[in-house]
């Protein structure tokens, strides 16, 4: 254990941090225009760059919802063919799922981690240009699918075989070779995460004094050096399948098609907590921020963290209940499942606790904050509902299922995003971003969510099936509503690029500790932060989380 | 805002759950004891839901009111208490553990298929719903009837839009009934909420289910898994009667088939085998190669002015009986009677300009059939 440092304020190691990082960059001529982007190192400007390709994405992504909305809003076939409708619904959710939601973590990992931990910069910063310029390969790719001959893939985000083998568009090859591009991205940017955070600490800076942020995306970070192999072994026997004639997922060849699914869950259900783990570590940070109190039971957090991580291994067939399984293994499914969502509810009771008999205002990242808590609250019930294995008989495959993740994933997952990004623009931008207009972006996103998700869980008990790009007439009111809700949940989103580049442009000028609560390290660097940070280490002094 | 935000939720989750049996937003009750406790179980964790949701965004939004900094709130100091976090920790375990007991038992007995008075086969099949009564000699595709018309919005929609088929599925109510599922080609699953079963048909794999209707009814359903263009144009009907109703039925079934296959042994015409071969066609064919024979390529190529197709017809009629390997193409020597693939091979070598005249006689299909 290192020996207990003498307490000094931050803000004095900032000041010599980043004098030392302006006198050092004069020193050698970076390469200008689009060179400089394409050859960076640096880990905010890689972090720049993955928050804007995340945003791009999560804009084409969301096209392609909408244009699924737009043929549901009504029954009958309108506006497109079911062909491109499953190419749509396909496509959006593996947009959103790889390019939008998991590289803007990245990036803001990429920004916030460095910083938080007092490192100059990421371990491997040559890796880290690689990571990202992988991805934007990988998407292009991906999209470019939508184009060929028999159009993109049509089978779903979660391709089951033989769908996505035997009776595959031709371009499935595409796809594979996209998903092992975007995985190798994936595995690089963990590996360069993780020998970030054990090695560049701050010196005095122990594992149980990182912010959550940085914990969350640790353990995220060994999630994904353990899934995605898993997800690129599976995409590799679907290549040799299609290409090179064999048969594991082929039944008239002796294969098996459960196997795949088995393969695909056992990354698929750790890839839903890679999703939520760093927005767990965001509202970790931002609650007690604007409650101006500590956060409630840090170390439980810690352990939370862990337990749901290790569990995550362990529930995969939940997503299976209904091919098959033996007794046994529902059973067992079943009892874990329930279980992950102790751990989970802990974190609820620790968040509300916070709040509890704090000094609360509610800034644009706190508001998005507490809609988050509620909201994957709520996610997070119908995910208990869901576990119940002869209720999931029922809600399977249904808009119920469409319901949770949407619940857990666009308040959960995307408005922690949006949560970091208000958190952190002052400290990105050296700017507060313009409050009336985010918290208008807030209220419309509020209810743009709720009008489009909520009505999926009614549309789902009532029996509408996932996936279909028709309906019979009792699912008319509930897809009317949908509809309507996502078009202007979609709209609204302009307004968050509006206010991103209003902030970037100018706007009320942000100091260092730019929240009046906020306790971390990042803080005690100038607002905007220098291109380089924390050359010198800064010596850690521990006023928060350990003892 | 928030007020109402924090008023409107539980309210609306409130009055859909009791409003929800009339005019259907909630899972249906069901006709089978399983039904109605997977039901049973819907509620009672739902209700636990609410309960910890009210308790959890009850204290949240009181703190929100409460300890405001705009009204000079002072946050205090505390910031863990280990008895607090152990037993929110217990709680939730144990309420869990009461949850577990009940669905474990309704699990048990739905993985109990023993004894059952009656076996079906369902097979899943792009896209229709085949039915096959074990041991009965009774067997038949089951299509969507919804006309394409009503779908693209050129006639006016009926009361069961896309949940109506040409032959439903008849079974007896009282009686076991086991569910034997697998499919010929992609993954489906069969659907029925009132029965409350949902289970994949998995090609190469044979599920089990079974089902004990309780009342007589026509009771619907869909594929639930996303198995390829037509995936929602595959609803499932199922006719509940009573048990010697469904004797006589079954009876009648059965003279058809035979008369059926007296008249694989019979000389057709040319006309006669056009007109059977055309609802085949529009029933099975079209769904791929489309109305007019044109296709949908690369995947699923034209037969209309099709050269190697009208060139050979020995090819051709392979092509039929054995499916194409490796391809969306499916054998239908198990699905389709000699008749129909007589039928439905004269029908294309004749349709939409082809003119062959060739009139396949069922005699040299059920042939290649044997070999
Ligand atoms: C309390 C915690 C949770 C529980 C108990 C839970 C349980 C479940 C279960 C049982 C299913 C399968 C339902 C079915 O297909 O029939 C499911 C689906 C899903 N869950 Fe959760 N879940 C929880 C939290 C989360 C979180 C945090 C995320 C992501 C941020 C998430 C994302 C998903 C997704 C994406 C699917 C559907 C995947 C698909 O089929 O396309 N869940 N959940
Ligand atoms: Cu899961
Ligand atoms: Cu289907």
């Amino acid at each position: 254990m290192a020996p207990k440092l003498p307490p000094q304020h931050p803000l004095q190691h900032s000041t010599t941090a980043a004098a030392d990082g302006q006198a050092d960059h004069a020193h050698h001529a970076s390469p200008k225009g689009i060179m400089r982007w394409l050859l960076t190192t640096n880990h905010k400007e890689i972090g720049s760059l993955y928050l804007i390709f995340s945003l791009i994405m999560f804009f084409i992504g969301g096209i392609f919802a909408l244009v699924v909305r737009a043929e549901l809003f009504q029954p009958g076939l309108q506006l497109i063919e079911p062909e491109f409708f499953n190419q749509m619904t396909t496509m959006h959710g593996l947009i959103m799922v790889f390019a939008a939601v998991m590289p803007a973590f990245t990036g803001l990992a990429n920004w916030m981690i460095p910083l938080q931990i007092g490192a100059p910069d990421m371990a491997l910063p040559r890796l880290n240009n690689f990571s990202f310029w992988l991805l934007p390969v990988a998407f292009t790719l991906l999209l470019s699918t939508l184009f060929m001959p028999g159009g993109g893939p049509n089978f779903g985000w979660t391709f089951y075989a033989p769908l996505s083998t035997t009776y595959a568009p031709p371009s499935t090859t595409f796809f594979i070779l996209a998903l092992h591009i975007a995985g190798v991205s994936s595995i690089l940017g963990a590996i360069n995460i993780v020998a970030t955070i054990l090695n560049m600490r701050a010196p005095g800076m122990r594992m149980m004094d990182m912010p959550l942020f940085v914990w969350t995306w640790l353990i995220t970070a060994f999630l994904l050096i353990a899934v995605m192999p898993v997800l690129a072994g599976v995409i590799t026997m679907m290549l040799m399948d299609i290409n090179f004639g064999t048969s594991f997922f082929d039944a008239a060849g002796g294969g098996d098609p459960v196997l795949f699914q088995h393969l695909f869950w056992f990354f698929g259900h750790p890839e839903v907590y890679i999703m939520i783990l760093p927005a767990f570590g965001i509202v970790s940070a931002i609650i007690p921020t604007f409650a101006r109190k500590r956060l409630f039971g840090y170390a439980s957090m810690v352990y939370a963290t862990a337990a749901i991580a290790l569990l995550s291994f362990l529930v995969w067939a939940h997503h299976m209940f209904v091919v098959g399984l033996p007794l046994a293994a529902e059973l067992f499914f079943m009892y874990s499942t329930m279980l992950i969502a102790v751990p989970t509810g802990v974190k609820v009771f620790n968040w509300v606790t916070t709040l509890f008999r704090g000094s609360i205002s509610f800034e644009p990242p706190m508001l998005f904050a507490l809609a988050f808590v509620v909201l994957f609250t709520i996610g997070g019930f119908s995910g208990l509902m869901l576990a119940i294995a002869p209720a999931d008989f029922q809600y399977h495959d249904t808009y119920f299922v469409v319901a949770h993740f949407h619940y857990v994933l666009v308040p959960g997952a995307i408005f922690a995003i949006m949560a970091g990004v208000y958190y952190w623009l002052p400290k990105w931008t050296g700017h507060y971003p313009h409050e009336r207009l985010a918290q208008c972006h807030f209220w419309c996103s509020i209810v743009g969510v709720n009008l489009t998700f909520f009505p999926m869980h009614f549309a789902g008990l009532a029996g509408m099936p996932r996936r279909i790009p028709d309906y019979a007439l009792q699912f008319a009111d509930f897809n009317l509503v949908s509809s309507i809700g996502a078009f202007f949940f979609g709209i609204s989103q302009l307004i968050f690029v509006l206010v991103i580049v209003l902030c970037v442009r100018g706007g009320r000028k942000a100091p260092a500790q730019a929240w009046e609560g906020a306790e971390d390290l990042e803080w005690s660097v100038p607002s905007p932060a220098p291109l380089h940070t924390f050359e010198t280490p800064p010596v850690f002094h521990r006023s928060h989380h350990g003892d | 805002m928030r007020s109402l935000w924090q008023w409107l939720l539980p309210t609306c989750v409130i009055a859909g759950a009791n409003q929800a049996q009339a005019n259907g937003w909630n899972m249906p009750v069901g006709v089978t004891d399983i039904s109605r406790d997977i039901y049973g179980l819907h509620m009672t964790i739902f209700w636990v839901c609410v309960a910890i949701g009210l308790l959890v965004f009850g204290v949240m939004f009181y703190s929100l009111f409460r300890y405001r900094h705009s009204k000079g709130a002072k946050a205090a100091e505390f910031h863990e208490h280990t008895s607090v976090e152990v037993l929110w920790t217990a709680i939730p375990v144990l309420i869990l553990v009461g949850m577990a007991v009940p669905a474990t038992a309704t699990l048990k007995n739905m993985y109990d298929t023993s004894e059952a008075d009656l076996d079906v086969m369902i097979i899943g099949q792009q896209w229709r719903w085949r039915y096959e009564y074990l041991g009965e000699d009774v067997a038949f595709n089951s299509n969507m009837s919804t006309p394409w018309e009503q779908i693209r919005g050129e006639a006016a929609r009926g009361e069961h839009y896309l949940l109506e088929v040409d032959e439903p599925l008849v079974l007896p109510i009282n009686r076991k009934i086991r569910f034997l599922m697998t499919s010929d080609d992609v993954i489906h699953s069969w659907w029925v909420p009132d029965l409350a079963v949902k289970q994949d048909t998995i090609p190469g794999f044979i599920n089990e289910n079974w089902v004990q209707i309780n009342e007589p009814g026509i009771y619907r359903g869909q594929c639930a898994e996303l198995c390829g263009v037509n995936h929602g144009f595959m609803p499932i009907v199922v006719h509940a009667v009573e048990e010697d109703e469904f004797e006589i039925w079954l009876a009648e079934r059965k003279e058809a088939a035979e008369q059926e296959a007296m008249g694989v042994d019979r000389e057709w015409e040319l006309d006669e085998l056009m007109a059977r071969g055309e609802p085949v066609y529009r029933a099975i064919c079209a769904s791929c190669h489309q109305a007019e024979g044109q296709g949908a390529p690369p995947a699923f190529p034209a037969l209309a002015n099709n050269a190697q197709l009208i060139d050979d017809l020995d090819w051709h009629i392979d092509r039929i009986v054995n499916g194409v390997s490796g391809t969306a193409m499916p054998a239908f020597r198990s699905t389709l009677n000699p008749v129909e693939i007589a039928a439905v091979v004269t029908y294309t070598r004749n349709a939409w300009g082809g003119d062959t005249g060739d009139a396949v006689q069922p005699a040299s299909i059920a042939e290649k059939i044997v070999q």
